[in-house]
């Protein structure tokens, strides 16, 4: 018989970032029971890592904001693949999930008379994120979790969800492990919500921590939800390139927005040279425009640093191509000039972009107010998801829900910053409420034996001391790390069918080293055997990715293909599906996009 | 490219000792990526914690050479490698494996200390107006990472073990996050003369030296917090005064 710990709840959230600790937040409000866990301690998960601010139309220093200008930026952004709907809530529903963080303790950074301030980011039109200097994220994940902590929730820390548990298709709970003992734990839940973050670390170079290994997409693609979107990974233009140890950690784009500018080894401003006809009306096409701009001059128009990140990391891949790149294959980006124009230029650079400073001093040997930095792409997030209702983040299964970077729609092509943090607050709190409504509705399903003994049974044969070990035993390590430089090479920011079709190619192969994995010692606290468990989810998605980049044949946002290097209006018309298949396999569908409502299409086109 | 020495602390809770690891250091290689070479070539199951490689989680905390640091932060050009290199946990908590400690103590405490309690709202449009003038110093406190570093080399805890009657350097500063915090209402003076134990503190400042954020722990958290307690219990005109003016 098998040993495991039984937890039983109404809604059992997986994940403790933003979106989950929300979600969690907004359930136990019903006093309904709330189970919480994650894979690392409270309080770490990636939002910590957040940093340039969390969009919302609060229109507290531009007054011409609001969600009608915030929509149109997002689907404009996203190059109009977006889920409508859910653009349209989260631009309405924002500004009162920021200023519920400020009820909770969040302090933001103040304007003059007193209110929260709010900073320029790429893609936004007005000056929109609220922030504190460079750790917006420390500020809303403590207090979420401060907030949390008080709330009835159960917190389960350092526990990993493996799978989830079916009855009849419904979601009925979860089976995982906690990490310091590696005992099983079993949790019953009459709902279920999946936050469990992206899918950064199938690449090489990536600005996302061990946890991103896709848990939640490949979770609910197991139990027959939709993924959409996949092809969709955004490669954020400025992550760090030297050393090479730091390769990958991310330059908040609140750089740019700070006036920081790039420039090839020419000393030449690139960005001015390729401004896309959809944001040409937007963009300034002089370097002094684009800092009074920058220096919150209302009738300046953007910098072309500022375009959407798809773009301006495609202009840096093409600058160090055609070999005008810096020294370490990256191109500079340069805060410091600004002290031809600010006589205080240091002290605000150390102001308002404390952690960065801190990370080039500390991690390059680089005093960013006195020298420019290297910069270049870095896989930083996933658009792609679970499949969900716009309203109520339901997935196709019923009972399971998502929300936060693990869910698919509001972002379409391509997300701007600071649209994630909100992201996670808007439709956490949803995914919160809906769940609860679901759980007050419905009995607890029934627990299959069965499906607990299997997988039980899967997770511990990698133990070298199961006696089993075969002949070729691989390395967990090994093999995640070949699949990242292979994803990386092949399935990376340009994209051909030819490349797509080796990487599929190649994930079988390493599909099948992973079936051969061991790892040494016990159960107890073993990095090994969690890697190891981890490369189910990483295979799922990676292959789940190419599948929906071989499909997509445009190129559109932050999926670009070398063979298909335009925009084609009929691609644009259909959402990317991949679910599992009744034989197992991984199949690719597609399905047309809902229409856009009347009233919302007349304010995209009012605002062109 | 130089070979480097590393001795890991190899152990569970009931046993525990150094072991010898070499492995290739390279140009900007920081402690925990030349950890995580070891793991990933030499020691598979080893345990450590980390999140963001940036700094910005806290979760990469141990002892250097001696020294309580973020491993994610320290490069290893700035420790001497023609020697051995030992890291081993955080000694204020006990350990679950090589390089974890059961840190879980500081996520009791935390639940213990009364939470953020606004004022009603006063501007128009039901919210609040702060200056930055009036937030900066609670900003301050608000960058912590919760590293526990400070309470790893807090003698309180270290040594004496005061985990009962002491809630430690990391929870003053939240402390005073929440009592210095413009919108606040809550009193928790009486808990942290009591429960908290804010007079062990002796001022020692080891805490604000290893603090990875430069929070002035000390000087800007505790002292003025003491100072706090001091007026409200001990100062008999203070008291007086205080009875003609509410605290608001
Ligand atoms: C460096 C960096 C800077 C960023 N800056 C910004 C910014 O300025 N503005 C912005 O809007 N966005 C920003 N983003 C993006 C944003 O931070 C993330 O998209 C967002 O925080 C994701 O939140 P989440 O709640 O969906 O997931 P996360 O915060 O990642 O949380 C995921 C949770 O799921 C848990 N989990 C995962 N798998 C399992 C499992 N199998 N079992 C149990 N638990 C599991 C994890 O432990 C974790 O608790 C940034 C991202 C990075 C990396
Ligand atoms: S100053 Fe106080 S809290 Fe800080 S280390 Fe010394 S005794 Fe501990
Ligand atoms: S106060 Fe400083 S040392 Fe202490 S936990 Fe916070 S960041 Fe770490
Ligand atoms: S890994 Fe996050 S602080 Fe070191």
């Amino acid at each position: 018989m098998l040993n495991y710990e039984t937890h039983e709840y109404d809604v059992l959230v997986i994940g403790a970032g933003g979106a989950g600790l929300r979600a969690a937040i907004e359930a136990a409000a019903t006093r309904l029971s709330v189970g919480l866990v994650c894979k690392s301690l409270l309080g770490k998960a990636h939002t910590v890592m957040a940093e340039g601010g969390i969009a919302a139309a609060l229109a507290n220093v531009d007054q011409r904001d609001d969600w009608k200008v915030h929509f149109t930026d997002t689907m404009r952004g996203g190059q109009y693949v977006n889920n409508w709907r859910m653009a349209e809530l989260h631009a309405k529903e924002a500004p009162a999930c920021v200023r519920e963080l400020e009820a909770w303790g969040a302090l933001f950074d103040r304007t003059q008379d007193g209110r929260i301030l709010q900073r320029n980011f790429g893609g936004h039109k007005y000056p929109r994120l609220a922030h504190v200097g460079d750790r917006t994220g420390l500020e809303m994940i403590r207090t979420l979790q401060d907030h949390g902590i008080h709330q009835g929730i159960e917190v389960h820390m350092e526990c990993t969800v493996v799978t989830l548990l079916q009855d009849d298709g419904r979601v009925v709970g979860a089976f995982g492990y906690d990490r310091e003992r590696g005992r099983f734990r079993v949790f019953r839940a009459k709902a279920v919500i999946l936050a469990t973050g992206g899918v950064g670390r199938a690449y090489k170079i990536t600005s996302n921590s061990w946890e991103y290994t896709g848990d939640g997409h490949s979770l609910a693609y197991h139990a027959g939800a939709d993924l959409m979107d996949m092809e969709f990974v955004q490669f954020h233009p400025t992550g760090m390139v030297w050393p090479p140890s730091v390769r990958g950690i991310l330059v908040t784009e609140g750089v740019r927005g700070e006036g920081g500018v790039l420039r090839n080894r020419e000393g030449r401003r690139f960005m001015f040279d390729d401004i896309p006809e959809l944001y040409r009306n937007q963009t300034s096409d002089n370097e002094e425009e684009g800092w009074r701009y920058t220096q919150g001059d209302p009738d300046a128009r953007r910098p072309p640093e500022l375009l959407t990140r798809d773009h301006v990391a495609r202009c840096i891949v093409r600058e160090i191509k055609e070999g005008r790149g810096s020294p370490h294959d990256g191109v500079f980006l340069d805060i410091a000039w600004i002290k031809e124009r600010l006589p205080t230029a240091e002290d605000h650079i150390r102001r308002k972009l404390p952690s960065m400073y801190h990370q080039f001093k500390q991690l390059a040997g680089i005093d960013i107010t006195k020298e420019a930095m290297e910069v270049g792409p870095t896989t930083h997030y996933v658009m792609g998801g679970i499949r969900v209702d716009a309203d109520t983040q339901m997935s196709n299964v019923p009972g399971l829900f998502a929300a936060g970077e693990c869910a698919a729609g509001l972002h379409g092509a391509n997300r701007l910053g600071g649209n994630s943090l909100s992201d996670l607050l808007v439709f956490g709190k949803r995914a919160g409420r809906y769940a609860a409504e679901f759980a007050a509705e419905h009995g607890a399903g029934t627990i299959d034996e069965a499906q607990i003994e299997s997988t039980a049974t899967w997770a511990l044969r990698y133990f070298e001391s199961n006696g089993s070990a075969p002949t070729e035993a691989e390395n967990p390590y090994r093999v995640q790390a070949d699949l990242q430089d292979m994803m990386q090479d092949l399935v990376g920011i340009v994209r051909t069918e030819s490349d797509l079709r080796k990487g599929v190619e190649a994930l079988r192969d390493l599909a099948g080293r992973a079936q051969r994995v061991t790892v040494p010692g016990n159960r107890e606290y073993n990095a090994g055997w969690h890697t190891a468990l981890d490369l189910r989810h990483l295979l799922t998605v990676s292959e789940a990715i190419a599948l929906a980049a071989l499909e997509r044949k445009e190129s559109r946002g932050a999926h670009f293909r070398e063979d298909y290097p335009d925009k084609d209006e009929n691609e644009a018309r259909e959402n990317i599906i991949v679910r599992k298949g009744p034989d197992g396999e991984m199949q690719v569908t597609r399905e047309a996009l809902p229409a856009t409502r009347s009233d919302l299409q007349t304010v995209i086109e009012e605002m062109q | 490219m130089v070979m480097a020495t590393f001795k890991l602390w190899r152990g569970d809770r009931d046993a525990g000792r150094f072991e010898d690891y070499q492995t290739d250091i390279t140009e900007g290689m920081v402690v925990l990526d030349a950890v995580h070479q070891i793991q990933a070539e030499q020691a598979q199951d080893l345990a450590v914690r980390w999140n963001c490689k940036a700094g910005k989680c806290g979760s990469c905390s141990a002892e250097v050479n001696g020294s309580p640091k973020l491993m994610c932060m320290t490069r290893c050009s700035d420790i001497p490698l023609d020697k051995p290199v030992s890291i081993e946990p955080m000694k204020a908590f006990p350990l679950i494996k090589d390089l974890v400690t059961d840190v879980s103590w500081n996520f009791q405490v935390k639940k213990r200390i009364k939470p953020f309690k606004p004022r009603q709202p006063d501007a128009d449009d039901g919210t609040w107006r702060m200056a930055q003038a009036d937030i900066d110093r609670v900003q301050e406190f608000r960058k912590c990472i919760e590293c526990f570093l400070c309470q790893d080399v807090c003698h309180v805890l270290r040594e004496h073990q005061m985990h009962d009657a002491f809630i430690g350097p990391r929870f003053f500063v939240y402390g005073a996050s929440l009592e210095m915090h413009p919108l606040d209402i809550e009193n928790r003076l009486g808990d942290l003369k009591d429960s908290d134990g804010i007079g062990y503190c002796n001022i020692t400042k080891c805490c604000t030296k290893v603090c990875p954020e430069d929070i002035t722990i000390t000087d800007n958290a505790i002292i003025p917090l003491k100072e706090r307690v001091v007026d409200e219990f001990y100062d008999p005109l203070q008291k007086l005064f205080r009875i003609f003016r509410p605290r608001g």
